[in-house]
């Protein structure tokens, strides 16, 4: 579906992709993971065919985005970091006014744009403004928007950025959904949990690199340890050193986290040398770890 | 190779134009203010028609046509305010509306997730632009018809003329667009197409106006479509109206494609 080498993209002087590498096959949910700043939705805004790589190759359905952009949009689906709902339109009319833009008939543009609103659980709205609308609602519309053509790759960019736990479960659900019917999805995210959740396979991405790629669960035995344990202390005291072969050690501003194959015993460990941490948590180790270890900074500042 | 590439520029995809003139038909239904604005905007060049042409013009008289015809002061304005309620249809479409569906509404960025190119949509624009221009003209043409200020026969010759003028103001309107940096950058639009109004052959014959003054009338697009619509509109024809259709065509066309690359240029990056 995707497929990238050495692909770049710069603004100016400025290089927001730095020459990455993509394969993404037919049914899979692909996800890129990374801090704002990354250069996630230049990348994403590229396989849209909408901006043109300064550099490198890219095919995307097979196809050349410089000589095929029309061809290629008609087959995709597009979710962008912001959205740009027509204010001018009511929700119905979002939908059944984007489909004429792929050529559909007015009569099919209704018909789809009815069991979107549903798949979106927005019926009530259809015939509501777009402005009043929450921001998990406008986001559903977003989605449905990008639907409308029955794209073979549907690409979503920072889809429940922003949203509240509620409005994200039903969009995750949703998505979840398309994923199961087949569709192909790529979307970025800075949210682990949105990345376990949601993808297949996954680069993480900083800086305009690809930092490191693979499932979440290959990802998290690569980079990481199974278990991880976070200790507070009230105290100023450094104890990196009074630390040192319990697990490896990675002291963050607010807490100190021991990577450790079992976590249990590695609490025994500290309690054992006579620390007294004010707090203790053993949890699994999660992709936030991952690109803690691979870029030393958090994902979500 | 580079042949496919030009032949993927050039083809344009009818249904996809429309695409875009049908989105402008939805926004319309969506309420009352823009049917505000377009009744507004009949309006205005009407009451400088009633107000000068007639009220005006019976301090002024009748005015004497280079080809020594002698025409009502009235029939002399009301083909100018013509010319200008087609270039004021054309304008506020493609400016006021225009920006905003490309610099606030994001609306151009939307549709360019989708298989409709630049060139598309400005062409779509354009059109529409012009299905606002006609709706005012074919009223004003009415009007006129029925002040008896032109005879149906030569109002319908003029119609296609005043298409012309929406044409080239639409074209322009939307390179113009292209180039704001803000809505403060309207209010020397603004300023501009009322020197237009005033300065282009619309209340007297640019022929008395001072010699390099004339000269550089004849540079201004008003000046030509002023000239074009009045001698359909009151049957005066002659071969310099095909230079004032040529200059409109020309200045419509290079809107269109300086419009499209800009679209491509500030918005596919
Ligand atoms: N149109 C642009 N012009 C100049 N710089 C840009 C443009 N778009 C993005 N950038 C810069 O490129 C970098 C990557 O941006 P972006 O791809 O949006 O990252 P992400 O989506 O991961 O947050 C940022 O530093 C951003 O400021
Ligand atoms: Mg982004």
């Amino acid at each position: 579906m995707i497929y990238a080498r050495g692909l770049i993209k710069r603004f100016g002087d400025f290089t927001a992709v730095d020459g990455i590498d993509l394969d993404v096959a037919p049914g899979e949910a692909f996800g890129f993971l990374g801090p704002n700043g990354a250069g996630k939705s230049s990348t994403m805004r590229m396989i849209s065919c909408v901006s043109m790589p300064t550099a490198g190759e890219l095919r995307i359905l097979g196809m050349d985005p410089v000589r095929e952009g029309p061809r290629i949009r008609a087959r995709l689906g597009v979710c962008p970091q912001l959205d740009n709902l027509d204010p001018d339109l009511n929700v119905r009319e979002n939908l059944t006014t984007y489909a004429r833009y792929f050529g559909l008939s007015k009569s099919e543009a209704r018909s789809r744009a009815q069991n979107l609103l549903e798949f979106v659980q927005l019926q009530e709205k259809a015939t509501s403004t777009v402005e009043p609308l929450s921001g998990g609602m406008k986001r559903r519309l977003t989605i449905a928007r990008s639907l409308i053509n029955n794209p073979d790759l549907v690409l979503l960019d920072e889809p429940t950025t922003g949203l509240d736990p509620q409005a994200r479960h039903l969009l995750w659900e949703r998505l979840f959904r398309l994923k199961q019917q087949g569709t192909t999805l790529v979307l970025t995210t800075h949210y682990m949990d949105e990345a376990e959740q949601l993808c297949d396979r996954l680069v993480v991405m900083d800086g305009g690199r690809i930092a490191a790629e693979g499932s979440p669960r290959s990802l998290i035995e690569t980079h990481s340890t199974p278990e991880v344990v976070e200790l507070r202390f009230t105290d100023e005291v450094d104890y990196t050193g009074k630390l040192e072969g319990i697990g490896r050690v990675d002291p963050l501003p607010d807490r100190i986290l021991l990577y450790t194959d079992d976590g249990d015993a590695a609490v025994n460990e500290v309690h054992r040398r006579g620390l007294t941490p004010s707090s203790v948590l053993v949890r699994r180790s999660s992709l936030e770890d991952v690109f803690l270890q691979l870029t030393g900074r958090t994902l979500v500042d | 190779m580079v042949t496919t590439m030009l032949a993927a520029r050039v083809s344009l995809s009818p249904s996809r134009v429309g695409a875009v003139i049908n989105r402008n038909v939805g926004a319309l239904r969506s309420g009352p203010s823009y049917w505000l604005v377009l009744v507004s905007g009949f309006f205005e060049p009407l009451l400088y028609l009633l107000s000068i042409g007639i009220g005006v013009g019976a301090l002024v008289g009748p005015i004497t046509l280079p080809g020594g015809r002698v025409i009502e002061y009235a029939e002399f304005v009301a083909p100018a305010m013509l010319a200008v309620s087609a270039m004021s249809g054309a304008l506020s479409e493609t400016t006021f509306n225009f920006f905003f569906k490309m610099k606030y509404s994001k609306t151009f960025e939307a549709i360019l997730a989708t298989p409709v190119k630049p060139f598309e949509i400005a062409l779509g624009e354009l059109s529409w632009a012009l299905v606002r221009s006609s709706v005012y003209t074919g009223a004003f043409l009415v009007v006129m018809v029925a002040l008896g200020l032109t005879s149906p026969g030569w109002a319908l010759a003029a119609l296609p003329a005043t298409l012309l003028v929406g044409l080239a103001f639409g074209g322009v309107g939307m390179a113009i667009s292209t180039l704001m940096r803000g809505w403060q950058d309207f209010d020397m639009l603004t300023t501009g197409q009322f020197a237009l109004f005033l300065f282009s052959g619309t209340f007297s014959p640019v022929q008395d106006y001072p010699p390099a003054m004339e000269v550089l009338v004849a540079a201004t697009p008003l000046f030509h479509a002023v000239e074009l619509v009045r001698g359909l509109a009151i049957g005066e024809l002659g071969w310099s109206l095909l230079g004032n259709a040529a200059y409109l065509l020309a200045m419509g066309a290079a809107g269109l494609v300086f419009a499209a690359r800009r679209i491509q240029r500030t918005l596919c990056v």
